[in-house]
């Protein structure tokens, strides 16, 4: 048997709009596979196809030489196709070793009482093959993000997966969880499993993946084996066209003081936080998941209750306890979270563009429709929001296409501080581009950008000068002759360096 | 042509209560005789008016995701305190907004519950509804108001202008009105906005807490407008009137295709279901069906038309 799955000739279109268009996809035993492609480009639809989720008009589907089309997830689990979403399926009141038997509880005969000692001995079975130690009996709500993770992956190997598909898994990750599942990973490659791994991450695909296949526009473009081949190639097929330097040029010009923050505190994880930013410049916040980065962007935008401590406007101090009075004080907020916190997905892009923009549309609060089209469409334009009809609800829009929403609600008018958090997650190449452009031209218009990134090579790619948080602190502010990825790492884990 | 064929079927989709109520009017005007008459049709429009005036408030709590229980007991003391008023010898136009902005404030005490001290909408309104129907009991010491002189309070709700009962031109000014709000201004795009994520919302810059009691408030003011048309037309106003009103807007409100999870819907949904429960409860009479199978069919429409909404909505 050469391979664990062979997808071609797939065809699937939604109302009319081809999603996928001859799509081929092979993924042999041992391998771990990436699936690249830009948002939108039907990575993910390819894969609900091979898990049931959808069906293809038209192709086939083989699994270890056998013709199959699932009809639903359930069935290609049977087969020994599991995925991975990025979102996790974990009841969060459960313990592990019930998340873990959900729906297939071991039980004495058919009686419905459960074995729960034989459940938590397999469970821990099943983690300590993966080489985890967890407490089955810990509730999944106490647990990191990545070790819900490894619950989700122990399941489907508890099933007997021998494919293993994975959307996005290092999102939401810390860099000692992504280190953990890559020996995980490793260890499932040399015990036989196929896996499919799709991500945006260039880095871990070059680390991780034996090939790499891209899909354009729903059409397969190739595979080539990452050892022979560069980012420069791969990204090219992805995009179809020369995309340059990842990071576009700049020239920052950096004005005066626009921002002071003084001795911020939340009277939790926060204490003593103090900087400034000056107006055109793009400012890095950086710092392991958890150490508090977040908290201190929400807490500048009014989000949560700041405990200590002062805001300075050019000059002024600004009280702001909501998010309405820090939008009034000229800062505006695109959060990491767009689904929960930047967008209402039910509603249009028009009426999402429009939610931030009354000001220009609307007054004594009766909303002029003309004025109302004219923005979006203006917006959708200048933001190269890639949509049908500004009709559309956002929840139908790719991944790239609802942040730039979430972002360019934000920009009817110009803010004086741009607040990002995790601006680029979950979003392609072409959109990543797109985004950090939009940073520049807004400092270059005196725009003063705060971006909160986990990823380091970003952070050191835009910013001007970089705030390291390490657990709730300021732990180092480097500006650019003091920036690199070893400087940053060692503030973050708490090592103390100035640069000096 | 996707397009095209999607919009077809969401205006279906909007439509769907309207042919519902075609359907059942044509049904009963077969069935009945006595149903299409200008009396009898007056009749149903104005028995409607005041479900559909509860019921347009629901809507806007519905829509930002919340419920109110309290409706028919904030009816019930608004009403009393109006009648009271008026028979303690105010002038009755007074009488009448005391009540109106007691129903708000009753509305807005629901909202601060609910925001302020963050308690789930089911909850909150369910206790004030105990609350408030004890005042009303208290209020008119579980004794009928009545025997109101004033003239112009009887034709709240008994008047006719130019043969149209004037609860019916009370209706339809405030439907435009809520019509006008939902469609046209940022407080109709907020209260959508709400529902649809609450969360997004406030960090979009809008007030969520103080749109919400906006919203409630706004729910307690229609209530007591309901409750003094009804104290006028009854002539008397009772500390149990309005009893499971709720429910009735409730499910005006759902019948006319909005979301209990909020973020969807539309009002003149709201006034179709409206019109539906009360066509349906005046031609269930004038056929002779007897109450007690009124309540079962009322709940089998109900049932009926949530399923075919799924149905559309999934196709």
């Amino acid at each position: 048997m050469e391979f664990l799955i062979e997808m071609s000739g797939i065809h699937k279109s939604f109302s009319s709009v081809q999603v996928l268009k001859n799509a081929a996809f092979q993924l042999k035993p041992g391998e771990i596979h990436a699936l690249m492609g830009e948002n939108g480009a039907g990575k993910s639809t390819l894969m609900k196809i091979l898990t049931g989720i959808y069906k293809a008009d038209s192709g086939s589907v083989k699994v270890k030489g056998r013709d199959v089309m699932f009809a639903d997830p359930k069935e290609a689990e049977d087969h020994g196709v599991a995925i991975i979403h990025q979102e996790l399926n974990i009841i969060p009141k459960l313990s592990v070793s019930e998340n873990m038997f959900l729906g297939r509880q071991l039980t004495y005969g058919k009686t419905g009482i459960v074995r729960d000692k034989e459940m938590k001995r397999k469970t821990r079975e099943y983690l300590q093959r993966l080489g985890v130690e967890l407490d089955p009996e810990a509730a999944a709500d106490t647990l990191s993000i990545g070790q819900q993770q490894m619950i989700e992956i122990a399941k489907a190997l508890s099933k007997n997966a021998e494919v293993l598909i994975m959307d996005e898994p290092t999102a939401a990750l810390t860099d000692r969880e992504i280190e953990a599942l890559f020996k995980m990973m490793d260890q499932l490659r040399r015990e036989g499993v196929g896996i499919v791994y799709i991500s945006h991450r260039m880095e871990e695909i070059f680390q991780m993946c034996d090939r790499i296949s891209v899909l354009r526009d729903g059409a397969f473009l190739g595979t080539e084996k990452t050892a022979d081949t560069k980012v420069e190639h791969i990204v090219r097929l992805m995009v179809g066209r020369e995309i340059g330097e990842r990071y576009p040029e700049r020239s920052s010009k950096i004005g005066a003081e626009r921002l002071r923050v003084e001795n911020l505190s939340d009277g939790r994880k926060l204490s003593g936080i103090s900087f400034s930013a000056a107006a055109g410049e793009i400012v890095g916040i950086a710092g392991l998941m958890g150490a508090g980065r977040t908290e201190i962007v929400r807490m500048l935008f009014g989000a949560d209750k700041k405990k200590k401590g002062k805001i300075y406007m050019d000059g002024r101090e600004v009280a702001i306890t909501n998010p309405s009075q820090a939008i009034e004080a000229g800062i505006v907020f695109v959060t990491e979270d767009r689904k929960h916190q930047g967008l209402v997905l039910g509603m249009s892009v028009r009426e999402n563009l429009s939610l931030t923009n009354y000001k220009r549309i609307a007054s004594a609060g009766v909303i002029s429709a003309k004025k109302d089209y004219e923005l979006s469409d203006k917006m959708i334009k200048r933001f190269n929001i890639r949509t049908h009809d500004p009709e559309q609800t956002v929840k139908s829009l790719s991944g790239g296409n609802q942040q730039k929403v979430a972002i360019g609600k934000w920009l009817g008018e110009l803010p004086k501080v741009f607040i990002m958090d995790e601006p680029t997650r979950g979003v392609d190449v072409g959109a990543k581009k797109e985004i950090y452009s939009m940073m520049n031209e807004l400092s270059e218009q005196g725009v003063t950008v705060i971006m909160v990134s986990s990823d380091l090579p970003e952070v050191l790619g835009v910013s001007d000068r970089v705030i390291v948080i390490h657990e709730g602190r300021i732990s180092s502010i480097l500006d650019k002759a003091q920036m690199n990825q070893e400087a940053i790492m060692l503030a973050a884990t708490g090592g103390s360096s100035n640069g000096h | 042509m996707a397009i095209d064929k999607k919009q077809l079927a969401s205006t279906l989709q909007k439509l769907g209560p309207l042919i519902g109520l075609l359907i059942i009017t044509v049904i009963l005007i077969i069935a009945s005789p006595n149903f299409l008459t200008v009396n009898n049709i007056l009749n149903v429009f104005r028995q409607v008016s005041i479900n559909a005036l509860i019921a347009f408030g629901m809507t806007f709590v519905i829509l930002t995701g919340g419920i109110d229980l309290s409706v028919g007991a904030t009816l019930a003391l608004s009403g009393a305190l109006t009648a009271g008023l008026l028979n303690g010898g105010m002038d009755p136009l007074t009488a009448i907004i005391i009540g109106l902005v007691a129903g708000g404030v009753m509305g807005a005490v629901n909202g601060l519950l609910i925001t302020k001290a963050n308690i789930a909408p089911f909850i909150a309104t369910l206790a004030t509804m105990t609350i408030y129907r004890g005042f009303a009991l208290v209020y008119t010491d579980g004794r009928p108001i009545t025997g109101f002189e004033s003239e112009l309070f009887t034709l709240v709700g008994g008047g006719y202008f130019f043969g149209v009962p004037v609860p019916v031109i009370i209706t339809i000014i405030i439907f435009a009105i809520l019509f006008f709000i939902l469609r046209k201004t940022t407080f109709g795009r907020n209260v959508y906005a709400i529902g649809g994520n609450e969360e997004a919302s406030l960090l979009s810059g809008i007030k969520t807490g103080r749109f919400k009691i906006y919203v409630y408030a706004l729910t307690g003011l229609l209530s007591a407008l309901a409750g003094i048309i009804l104290t006028s037309r009854l002539n008397s106003a009772q500390a149990n009137a309005g009893f499971g009103y709720e429910l009735d807007a409730i499910a005006a409100v759902v019948l006319g295709g909005t979301s209990l999870s909020g973020g969807r819907g539309w009002i003149v949904g709201t006034l179709v279901g409206a019109l539906i429960i009360g066509v349906l409860n005046n031609g269930l009479n004038l056929l002779g069906v007897s109450s007690f199978y009124q309540q079962v069919v009322k709940g089998m429409v109900i049932l009926l038309a949530v399923l075919l909404d799924r149905k559309k909505a999934n196709s």
